[in-house]
């Protein structure tokens, strides 16, 4: 045992009740089968699941799993004591029913390895493409960045597909990394997804969460520390049109002092149905002296029949702290900003574009991958015509 | 040429205890290349006149023409007036998030002129208009109206009105808030525009020192929804030596 497991062990003492974090367990039968009165449970729509959330059979795969392999880095699906080895390798322990049983019943985890000091600029982009919607399948993936690595993971989701996933993060000591998951999937696809992370000491690390398509997609964002100096910044954008449900619930749990949490998720909502959930919980525990976090989520309501869901929540267990903050707003398009723009000759349907460009623009800049960047603004684009730039 | 036409112009706004009439009858012609101050208290209508022009919809027309070159502004729309010649300089710029000043000023100019910038020459333009209103070369880059000072807005609104270049431009109180350096810069702006043949000028404002830099060719005193008075340059002299009260008594009878 290291001195720092001996510290985090101690900590451990140092126990919170809350309803936002209840006591993990790898054991699936602690688990019990969500009913949806669960505070964790509430928004989400269970019967559209498939039985993900609860007992559905993991069957074989139908979603192809591609990806590239820039020099130096290893990327490969094992399985075996390897794949043991790996569960909760991120820290992880599973607090929902599906995630322990990806944990216990999936055999293999694709695991994307960054070695220590490797500096990897060409993006590691992992392609999973469903074929069949039908199939209830599982998924397990860890992308491990070693001590002073920098390096950045694309996991990009396209097709039907009805997945249970688990991805597990280790951002070692002084590593830059950057995780981004496009959820791009076709209109009958479920995901339900728990990313996990632990940020090491004085690491940096950025995940962006992009949730476009799917019936159902729920994303689970859970950040912890391994010592103090360790960021992370959480960017989310999503886009939800009818009959949609798209869920991100962030937890980032400063257990480990200096440590920084900065959140932001965007989203617009258009179309009968169309129903966002962003749940963003920050926890500051006792020994988390000198943190800062911040996190804001921002909805853009384009037409009527939408729904978008925002809570924040912020539990201190110490006051000494540098900064923490949250903010919250969901509305539709600002008159005033439109009656700017019309006045200098841009008509209606140009200046709502501009505004809806504008309001997703400074979060694609903070991306830091241009391919995906340029990629995320033809989305929107492409999003933008099936209502607000559609001819009535 | 253009003659911008207001007649009878009668205005309300929807407040909690029902609509409010703000204009009573607004008749005020700018001819071709004249230049009318209106100057008034506060709370006299003076902004109302200017939002009503350009299309504001807080604003409920109940009686009255305005015609710019004996089109019908009234029945345009909002982004239609700018395209047929109208600018209104705004007191209150709005702020505009993730959208960059020159993407926001090429888009203007797109809609204005029907067809995209040249971009050579645009480039060159629009770092001449920002130049010569003191403003960084950087400033394309900034979000539109976020962050900027007071005076940044307003010398912004005014690179704006030389680059889209209109037929009338109403100028929403563009001095206040301005130090005697910015106000400068911005009626040489103002005046730059002006020069220009047949260009019509509407500016509204509270106070006298603008008319030092910008000589009107007349001057209206608004008072209560309406003009009370109208003259020549020296009825603004008239208004700094005795201020608005002779006209605010009377309109209170």
């Amino acid at each position: 045992m290291t001195v720092t497991d001996s510290v985090r062990s101690a900590l451990e003492v140092d126990k919170v009740e809350s309803h936002l974090h209840p006591q993990g367990s790898f054991d699936v039968a602690s688990h019990v089968v969500p009913t949806g009165r669960e505070e964790i449970w509430r928004f989400t729509p269970l019967k559209r699941l498939k039985g993900l959330h609860a007992d559905a059979e993991f069957q074989p795969s139908a979603t192809a799993c591609t990806w590239n392999t820039p020099a130096g880095v290893r990327v490969e699906g094992v399985d075996g004591d390897e794949a043991r080895a790996l569960r909760g390798v991120s820290g992880l322990v599973p607090n929902t029913r599906f995630a322990a049983r990806v944990l216990a019943e999936v055999p293999s985890t694709l695991l994307v390895d960054v070695p220590d000091d490797a500096d990897v600029t060409e993006p590691v982009v992992v392609e999973l493409a469903g074929s069949d919607a039908g199939v209830t399948e599982a998924g397990h993936v860890v992308l491990r960045f070693g001590r002073h690595s920098r390096a950045t993971v694309v996991l990009n989701h396209t097709g039907h597909a009805s997945m249970a996933q688990v991805v597990e993060v280790v951002v070692g000591d002084g590593a830059q990394a950057s995780v981004i998951s496009l959820q791009d999937w076709a209109d009958d696809a479920v995901h339900l997804t728990h990313h996990q992370t632990l940020v090491g000491r004085d690491a940096t690390y950025k995940h962006v969460a992009v949730s476009f398509g799917g019936d159902v997609v729920r994303m689970d964002t859970n950040v912890t520390y391994d010592g103090p100096g360790g960021s992370a910044e959480l960017l989310g954008l999503y886009f939800a049109d009818a009959g949609q449900h798209i869920e991100h619930r962030l937890f980032a749990d400063h257990d480990a002092p200096r440590t920084k949490s900065n959140v932001m998720y965007k989203g617009a909502l258009q179309g009968q149905g169309a129903h966002t959930v962003w749940v963003g919980n920050v926890l500051i525990r006792k020994v988390a002296e000198g943190i800062e976090t911040y996190e804001e989520n921002r909805n853009l309501v384009l037409s009527d029949g939408c729904q978008a869901d925002s809570v924040p929540n912020l539990e201190i267990e110490t006051g000494e702290i540098e900064g923490a903050g949250h903010a919250s707003a969901t509305a539709r398009f600002d008159d005033e900003q439109l009656f700017y723009l019309r006045a200098r000759g841009i008509d209606d349907k140009e200046a709502r574009r501009l505004v809806v460009h504008g309001f997703f623009n400074d979060l694609i800049r903070r991306i830091g991958v241009p391919s995906i960047e340029g990629q995320l603004m033809s989305t929107v684009e492409a999003e933008l015509a099936k209502n607000v730039l559609r001819d009535v | 040429m253009s003659k911008l036409e207001i007649t009878d112009l009668q205005v309300s706004v929807e407040t909690e205890d029902g609509p409010k009439q703000i204009l009573k009858g607004v008749t005020l012609t700018i001819n071709d290349g004249e230049t009318h101050a209106i100057m008034g208290p506060n709370g006299s209508g003076k902004s109302t006149l200017a939002y009503s022009i350009a299309g504001h919809p807080k604003y409920t027309i109940t009686g009255g023409t305005v015609t710019l070159d004996g089109q019908d502004v009234l029945a345009m729309s909002v982004d239609e007036r700018a395209r047929a010649g109208l600018f209104l300089a705004m007191q209150y710029p709005v702020e505009v998030p993730g959208v960059s000043v020159s993407n926001f000023l090429r888009t203007a100019k797109t809609a204005i002129d029907g067809e995209a910038p040249k971009l050579r020459t645009w480039v060159k333009d629009v770092n001449a208009a920002l130049e010569q209103l003191n403003l960084d070369p950087t400033f394309g880059t900034r979000n539109v109206n976020e962050g900027f000072s007071g005076g940044e807005k307003k010398r912004h609104e005014i690179a704006q009105l030389e680059l889209l270049n209109p037929q009338v431009a109403i100028l929403d109180e563009t001095d206040s808030g301005l130090d005697i350096d910015a106000l400068k810069v911005v009626s040489e702006g103002v005046n730059r525009f002006r020069s220009q043949e047949g260009k019509g000028v509407l500016l509204i404002t509270h106070y006298t020192r603008i008319l030092r830099y910008i000589t009107p060719d007349f001057v209206h005193v608004f008072v209560d929804g309406r003009i009370a008075e109208q003259g020549g340059p020296e009825l603004a002299d008239q208004l700094e030596a005795e201020g608005y009260d002779k006209y605010t008594k009377a309109a209170s009878v």
